[in-house]
């Protein structure tokens, strides 16, 4: 199993102090905790993508390389890559590049983003989220996967006998998660793909997370991926931890109150009862993030979130490091005990794509094209 | 089959004018309905409350508390609905909007639902007309000719009973007459029916992915 960090990238006052860090201090700062998490056993870092204040993500894969020329073994993603506003030709490019720079070491999620001005400024409509979301994804899939591509979609230039360059490495493309908090069709285009499913999970309540997991792993058993507790499964989570309860609560108490998203709300406590977001000791967050897997079923990949709401840079690489030393060693085994034999302990990566060869499922622009048109028959 | 009404209230007193009016209206709905020989249950929901769990609704961008979550399935599942609202401002209440904005944008597609306000002076009745049905309109609602506004100085006149017997009448008739959309000899047209949802629940009937991809595979 996989665990790590995701950021958003927000620059945000710190209410303790009133300070405000800089734009270059925040990407340092994410860079830091990139590091950090290697460092400390974690597998996974994956970066936000905005393009608009108070966020400093615009160009994650520019970051994505600096960080892989500094790690060894860090796996790097994204939380989410814009597959709406940004053009599928140029993701295509950019991430088989990564993987290049990178030895492979890069897989992405998709998501359609949460800012409404953002789609005009690209020259889209926020009302046809979804529609981009479908279209664009499946031409970025024959991009990777098709020498020579002509597209005739509705949304971008048509393209005659286009090569995207460089190829993905060794011929295999990423593998790729779609989150969706609340839309059941990008469950539908995960499930549809053979793909990951990821659940931000922390801005909404268990049962709702439960739901949209249960929805991608029927469907993805009903393409004839495997069967429904085999779906590549990936969560959220919101952690701050201390040696004590009281400890915790106190430090993360104005950073929460004072957090977008859901500061001047309800309070720390009811927050905590209504979402995943755990603050306490080590203990407490291992027994409620092994929780997680009681409602969502054994999942493959777990990040957390731990630096937004203008917590400073000693506290949230404090909390990197405990994470790492003091949380993710037990999660392991503990999530490793409960698995069955036949649930895939690890989503797919780069060398596990490359070993099972050039005829896997994988490499089809649509492994579940044959599948769907017989049961449409049935 | 027991038909279902859901009285929403916006009052911030207890007592208040305003659940007075409520209650009188859902008394006189409950006459009317069973005069016609169908059963009835009322509900009420006070919006007070709820208050506190609409504003974390609203603060963390649509995270449902529980109870949030009942009201907008009980909402969605009305055959009924009356809502009163105190005049605010020249409008409903920020509560009361609050509760509308926090329903499934169908939540409420198709409902019969009767309007009604209390004031202190008769100069706010216009709010009826000028506020609510807009709003109810927006929601698709179907909302009954007569809304029943009561200023202070109403609660001792004749008129008031009146009115409220009136849209009581025109409610009831609202509420039974729905899903008759048959005329001899014509198959109802089920699709076009209007379809309201709770938006509780992840829909488990989702649309096939080839469906998703007509017109977007590239190729077509």
């Amino acid at each position: 199993m996989q665990f790590g960090i995701f950021s958003v990238g927000d620059v945000t006052e710190d209410p303790t102090t009133g300070r405000t860090v800089s734009e270059a201090e925040r990407i340092e700062l994410m860079t830091k905790i990139a590091l950090k998490s290697e460092e400390v056993g974690l597998d996974v870092f994956a970066t936000g993508e905005h393009h608009n204040p108070p966020f400093v993500v615009s160009s994650p894969t520019t970051h994505l390389a600096y960080i892989a020329a500094k790690t060894e073994k860090l796996l790097l993603s994204t939380s989410t890559t814009l597959i709406t506003t940004n053009d599928p030709v140029k993701i295509a490019e950019d991430y088989a590049f990564l993987q290049h720079l990178s030895g492979g070491r890069v897989d992405l999620m998709m998501g359609r983003g949460n800012t409404g001005p953002v789609y005009p400024w690209f020259g889209k409509d926020i009302r046809d989220g979804i529609k981009l979301a479908v279209e664009n994804y499946h031409l970025l899939r024959k991009l990777w996967r098709e020498p020579q591509v002509n597209w005739q979609g509705q949304f971008r230039t048509p393209l005659q006998g286009y090569t995207s360059t460089p190829a993905p490495l060794d011929g295999t493309p990423p593998f790729v998660w779609h989150g969706s908090i609340r839309s059941s069709e990008i469950a539908e285009q995960a499930a549809y793909y053979g793909d990951g499913f990821f659940h931000n999970h922390i801005f909404w309540n268990k049962e709702h997370t439960e739901a949209m997991v249960k929805l991608y792993r029927r469907r993805f058993e009903h393409y004839g991926h495997g069967a429904a507790d085999q779906a590549i499964v990936g969560l959220g989570g919101q952690v701050f931890m201390a040696s004590s309860e009281a400890e915790a609560k106190r430090v993360f108490r104005p950073y929460f109150d004072n957090a977008p998203v859901y500061g001047h709300g309800p309070s720390l406590e009811d927050f905590s009862e209504m979402t995943p977001l755990t603050v306490g000791t080590p203990e407490q967050v291992i027994e409620r993030t092994l929780g997680f897997a009681d409602y969502v079923g054994d999942y493959q990949r777990q990040l957390f979130l731990v630096d937004h709401a203008g917590l400073p840079e000693s506290l949230v690489l404090e909390q990197v490091e405990m994470l790492g030393t003091e949380v993710v060693p037990v999660l392991r085994k503990e999530f490793e005990r409960r698995r069955p034999a036949h649930v895939p302990s690890d989503p797919p990566t780069h060398a596990s794509l490359v070993a099972a060869g050039p005829d896997a499922p994988h490499h089809l622009v649509e492994p579940a094209r044959a599948r769907a048109e017989e049961l449409a028959k049935a | 089959m027991t038909r279902n009404i859901v009285v929403v209230t916006a009052g911030l007193t207890v007592p208040s004018s305003t659940r007075l009016l409520a209650d009188q209206i859902a008394e006189a709905t409950s006459a009317q309905v069973t005069a016609r020989g169908e059963s009835v249950d009322v509900e009420f929901v006070e919006l007070r409350e709820v208050a506190s769990e609409l504003a974390t609704f609203m603060t963390t961008g649509g995270i449902p508390t529980p109870r949030i979550t009942r009201l907008r399935e009980q909402v969605a599942a009305a055959d009924g609905l009356v809502a009163v609202t105190p005049v605010f401002n020249a409008a409903y209440s920020g509560l009361f909007k609050m509760f509308f904005d926090a329903l499934d944008p169908d939540g409420l597609t198709g409902t019969p639902v009767l309007i009604a306000a209390t004031a202190g002076t008769a100069r706010h009745s216009l709010v009826l007309d000028h506020a609510m049905r807009p709003l109810f309109a927006y929601l698709r609602a179907v909302v009954v000719p007569t809304g029943v506004f009561a200023a202070t100085e109403d609660f001792g006149s004749h008129g008031l009973s009146d009115r409220i017997t009136r849209a009581a009448s025109e409610l009831a008739a609202a509420v039974l007459s729905q899903g008759d959309y048959g005329v001899g000899g014509f198959a109802p047209d089920l699709a076009a029916r209007p379809r309201r949802t709770s938006g509780t629940q992840v829909e488990s009937d989702v649309t096939p992915f080839g469906d998703l991809l007509r017109g977007h595979s590239g190729t077509d």
